[in-house]
């Protein structure tokens, strides 16, 4: 198969990345290269470090050691790196996070406008069109407080894709979900794997992870413990924590 | 008591205290004002990466929050011109009123700042947002939301306190008073008066506060 050179460099490039809040060590020499396009799933038991591991991407995490690489950008500690790097790669929390002083429009319309200085109008054509692809665009002159959970989180997808990012992560998405609300997110989330974004999602949705993943990954103790596609990583699983993990998630689903 | 209560002194200066209610709102007005730029900057300062700029707040707010307001408007009035600065009355009232209210403000409006979830910062980061433009954009408004009553009554308070600028011969409606009442010895009539007027003034700064409330913080939360 022939290769175009920027198929080769990764999007996103983590290498030798460690981590410690005080001294307990949360990343251990994590290597992760994710490509153009690539989804990626990340799970594991709580305190594995997997929130942790996708917040240095955009540092909202410092990291202590390694080297983290976005969109040929080597992150370090100056705004200009960071500023750089947040620009490129949208984020979407457990928690949803949508400013609720502001309606969805505007949720959606701030960050273009501050951030890439776009026009007033512009900004709002864009909040409206990922608005209708989340399809949400009929609440777009609610607040987030007049919305379900389901809603705000794909309103939450919606502002982050107005930045028109390279590469998006998700922090366990679903998590703080009922579970009626659960698949109209994954549903958002995996049309826009199918449209091609690269994304790394921390998450237990192992259904998901089967339909839209090109790899999992599992975490325990802050180490990368193993990873492989997702039939093989299901069916076939090298590692027994790994075994004890997926046999603890898919037997409450 | 033989003492007959006389309105008629009370109606015929009733000119000189609505001038001098007028001017109580005012200085009330301007003070409040300043007082929340105050609060707002000193809150800003207060977060800010730069640890001299921290502790001029926290020295700030501690000094003027353990000293009599008395005190600070003798000071700013009496022992600041012997350093060159010399502030008219009124400027002087003003300045007390925006230092004191301000420093209060400050206290009250890091409290909200701090209620604020790490979520909603995080948020604004991720989008690329600087430190600045989360706090002037995402925080400020939400934490103000949040303490709006404490701060509107310490506001309240503010207003009242400014009665305590007579002692500067500032004007404003204690003063004025207090010449009518040295005039005409009428003390019962004129401080009865004034009082009702003060509880009028602090029902229209409530009624004032409560119309910002609904425009400006109408958005529903949960």
């Amino acid at each position: 198969m022939p290769q175009t050179p920027n198929i080769d460099t990764p999007l996103i490039a983590m290498e030798g990345v460690e981590k410690w809040y005080g001294t307990f060590h949360a990343l251990k020499s994590i290597n992760l290269m994710v490509r153009k396009g690539e989804k990626i799933v990340l799970c594991g038991p709580s305190g594995s470090g997997k929130s942790t591991l996708i917040r240095c991407i955009n540092h909202l995490e410092p990291f202590e050691e390694g080297r983290i690489v976005v969109d040929g950008t080597a992150l370090d500690d100056s705004s200009r790196t960071i500023d750089a790097v947040r620009r490129e790669v949208g984020m979407v929390f457990q928690s949803f996070n949508l400013f609720p002083h502001m309606t969805v429009l505007e949720n959606c319309a701030l960050a273009p406008m501050r951030v890439r200085g776009t026009k007033k109008a512009e900004a709002e054509s864009i909040a409206r069109k990922y608005l209708e692809r989340v399809r949400i665009q009929d609440q777009a002159d609610k607040y987030p407080a007049q919305l379900s959970g389901g809603q705000q989180q794909r309103v939450a997808i919606a502002r982050a894709l107005c930045m028109e990012p390279k590469a998006m992560l998700f922090d366990e998405p679903t998590s703080a979900l009922d579970p009626e609300m659960v698949k109209e997110v994954l549903d958002t989330m995996i049309g826009l794997a199918r449209d091609g974004m690269t994304m790394i999602c921390v998450t237990h949705e192992m259904g998901f992870a089967r339909q839209v993943a090109d790899r999992v990954i599992f975490m325990a103790s802050g180490e990368i413990i193993e990873e492989g596609e997702p039939e093989v990583f299901f069916r076939n699983p090298a590692h027994a924590r790994t075994r004890a993990f997926l046999g603890e998630i898919l037997a409450h689903h | 008591m033989d003492y007959k209560l006389d309105f008629s002194v009370v109606f015929d200066e009733m000119p000189d205290l609505l001038l001098g209610a007028l001017a109580t709102l005012g200085l009330a007005l301007a003070g409040m004002t300043l007082a929340l730029i105050i609060g707002i900057l000193g809150v800003a300062a207060r977060k800010s990466r730069f640890c001299v700029l921290r502790g001029l707040v926290i020295g700030f707010v501690e000094i003027v929050r353990n000293t009599p307001f008395l005190v600070q408007i003798f000071f700013i009035f009496f022992a600041l011109p012997m350093l060159g600065l010399r502030f008219n009355p009124t400027v002087t009232a003003i300045i007390a009123l925006a230092v004191n209210g301000g420093a209060y403000a400050i206290e009250i409006i890091r409290g909200g700042v701090d209620n604020i979830q790490k979520g909603q910062i995080e948020a604004g980061l991720a989008l690329g947002l600087h430190k600045a433009q989360v706090f002037r954009l995402i925080v400020l408004k939400p934490a103000l939301r949040s303490i709006y009553p404490s701060l509107t009554s310490q506001f309240i308070m503010l207003t009242l306190t400014s009665s305590v600028c007579t002692s500067i011969a500032a004007y404003e409606l204690t003063s004025v008073a207090q010449i009518i009442e040295s005039d005409t010895f009428r003390s019962f009539e004129v401080y009865f008066t004034i009082t009702i007027m003060y509880l009028i003034i602090s029902w229209m700064m409530m009624s004032m506060f409560a119309l910002i409330n609904r425009h400006y913080f109408s958005y529903p939360v949960r």
